[in-house]
């Protein structure tokens, strides 16, 4: 197990690839780097105010990152990064949106078109891979409840 | 640590605190997704989810597309919840007749409906049903598993097809009767389907809508799947779309992107051996045929103002030799004492709330519609404002699970627990990999029964 977690960690597969361990290394994942990668800060800010400040391996996906931190997100990634879902929704600044390297694919524009709070700078955490320029990165995530009265 | 707090610690801590009862009655995205949140409560909670069947995960199973593996990776949450030490599944009891809702009120502090929306609208139109006009459900059923459609009369010798609405469940049938079925073996698609999708003569499918492209029902990853579809051509009817374009730069992103893709795919040679070819502006009025359908008769629809369809004294015949109805699902109303919208096929709740006590998530309490998310949301809250009642309600504690086993047992009526589930799992998985699957079905309650227990 820990070495499918090392694998990963190495960020050598697509992500798409890297996905179906993610419940094992859930699991087993320790808070401490298996390896020296590079770490940097990553700032989580929820719906109802709360900050949650997690340490993010450079190389993994937002959505690693909230899995492998045990971030408390409810629901979020139910499709595990396949792009089938967008409960991995979140939110940029103008300004880091525009420093993203890799722009959306259609694809993945066509899964944001369904989530709530949908923004023009709204990506899905599954797709981006976090780089060294990212320190310090602060990203909105939106509300996961939406009671009957509201729809 | 000082000896004097360890008995209040002890007590906040202990797991053998006398637990407040909730139980959900269905085991799909809706009843999972709320247990989950349910586990969350600060008031300790024990949580039994009840389902009719001896599996779980309702659409999951039963309604995603076998072509779309991935959507079920919400199964691994699922699984993760049922296996919460506070949480139990109780497959194979089914509310109204197992059990009373008189009786879940009775054993739990809080009793939360999330048995979903099973019923097919009907067309209400002649020759409805004739052989071979089939509604869409069933043929889900038929290539998912459900144990009654696995003999669904379904001829595909048939070259010609209408599909009468264009939800996701209209256009998953639509792909499934047109996808090469190399891209289907797979798939945990039933074999009985398999076998008839390899022999089906199908070239060209219909997607009939009532309403025009600006309020298609479909989401535009599906519309893509099918545009990119291996050897198959999507054709539109390029009179559908006059006027369109010219709105196009006012439209919200969404309807504004899925917009400008029909669009642009207007242009799209037709260079394949099938066809699908969604059509706009129209309303079934009549079905003929003989020993099977032969031909449908098709209003068409006027749009009054934005919405509304309205028909016109012109219509027009289109022949087909299998009709699918996919009009959309509704719920039944289990017992008397739940209100109930009978024209929108759901249940009556403020929010979610039904009266004290019992609570309605999901399709039964939005109606059939919405993505995966949606009904995340929606029973993330119905749980949360649960949670609220039961911290700020009477402090009682109901006797939960007991009661409703000694009423089974007394019943002589065998349940299966999550074990049970994972037996049956392991046999599916196992009679999958000898034919290269992820999984093959069990299809008769029998052989679960008997694999489970």
């Amino acid at each position: 197990m820990a070495l499918r977690c090392f694998m990963r960690n190495l960020s050598i597969l697509p992500k798409r690839m890297l996905r179906p361990n993610n419940v094992n290394c859930r699991i087993f994942s320790t808070t401490s780097p298996l390896t020296n990668k590079k770490q940097i800060e990553v700032t989580f800010l929820k719906a109802d105010g709360e900050r949650l400040k997690v340490k993010a391996n450079v190389g993994d996906t937002l959505l690693d990152v909230v899995v492998n931190n045990n971030v408390d997100l409810e629901g979020f990634g139910a499709c595990e990064g396949t792009l089938t879902c967008s409960t991995c929704h979140l939110i940029f600044t103008q300004k880091d949106y525009d420093q993203l390297p890799d722009k959306p694919t259609d694809e993945e524009l066509d899964m944001l078109d369904l989530a709530y709070e949908l923004s023009d700078t709204s990506r899905l955490g599954c797709q981006i891979i976090l780089s060294e320029s990212m320190e310090g990165l602060e990203v909105k995530v939106p509300a996961s409840i939406h009671d009957v009265r509201a729809e | 640590m000082n000896r004097l707090y360890l008995p209040i610690i002890k007590r906040a801590f202990s797991t053998h605190a006398p637990k407040k009862k909730v139980c959900v009655v269905g085991a799909g995205p809706a009843g999972f997704y709320a247990a989950q949140h349910l586990t969350k409560c600060t008031t300790p909670l024990e949580i039994d989810i009840y389902e009719r069947l001896p599996v779980p995960f309702g659409l999951v199973r039963f309604g995603v597309a076998p072509d779309h593996p991935e959507v079920k990776n919400v199964i691994n949450t699922f699984s993760k919840t049922a296996e919460n030490p506070n949480v139990r599944f109780v497959g194979n009891v089914s509310l109204g007749s197992d059990v009373s809702l008189d009786q879940l009120e009775e054993a739990y502090n809080c009793v939360l409906l999330a048995y979903g929306a099973e019923e097919n609208r009907k067309l209400d139109i002649p020759g409805e049903n004739l052989p071979n006009v089939i509604p869409a459900r069933r043929i889900v059923g038929w290539y998912n598993g459900i144990f009654a459609d696995a003999t669904l009369p379904i001829d595909l010798s048939c070259t010609n097809v209408a599909i009468i609405g264009q939800g996701n469940v209209a256009i998953d049938v639509a792909r499934m009767l047109l996808s090469p079925v190399d891209l289907l073996k797979f798939t945990d698609i039933t074999q009985h389907a398999l076998d008839a999708l390899s022999e089906s003569k199908v070239k060209e499918v219909h997607l009939i809508g009532r309403r025009g492209p600006l309020q298609a029902a479909f989401t535009i990853k599906e519309l893509r799947e099918m545009l990119k579809l291996k050897n198959c051509s999507t054709v539109w009817c390029d009179r559908d779309f006059d006027g369109i374009s010219e709105l196009v730069p006012n439209l919200a992103r969404p309807r504004k992107r899925i917009t400008e893709l029909m669009l642009k795919s207007l242009t799209d040679d037709i260079k394949h051996e099938k066809v699908f070819r969604p059509v706009f502006f129209k309303s079934p009025i009549e079905i003929a045929g003989g020993s099977r359908v032969e031909r449908i008769k098709l209003g068409i629809n006027e749009l009054c103002g934005d919405q509304l369809p309205i028909l016109t004294n012109r219509n027009e015949t289109l022949n087909c030799d299998l009709v699918v109805t996919s009009i959309g699902y509704k719920s039944i109303q289990v017992d008397p004492s739940v209100p109930f919208d009978l024209k929108r096929g759901k249940a009556i709740s403020n929010g979610g709330k039904i009266r004290n006590g019992l609570y309605a998530t999901g399709w039964l309490a939005t109606g059939p519609t919405g993505v995966i998310l949606t009904t995340m949301n929606n029973a993330f809250g119905t749980a949360e404002m649960i949670c609220r009642d039961l911290e700020s309600g009477d402090h009682s504690v109901k006797e939960g699970f007991e009661a409703v086993s000694k009423h089974l047992n007394k019943e002589n009526k065998r349940y299966v627990t999550w074990n049970g589930w994972k037996k049956i799992d392991a046999f599916e998985q196992e009679q999958g990999r000898k034919v290269g699957k992820p999984r093959e079905k069990v299809l008769s309650l029998e052989k679960m029964l008997e694999i489970a227990l």
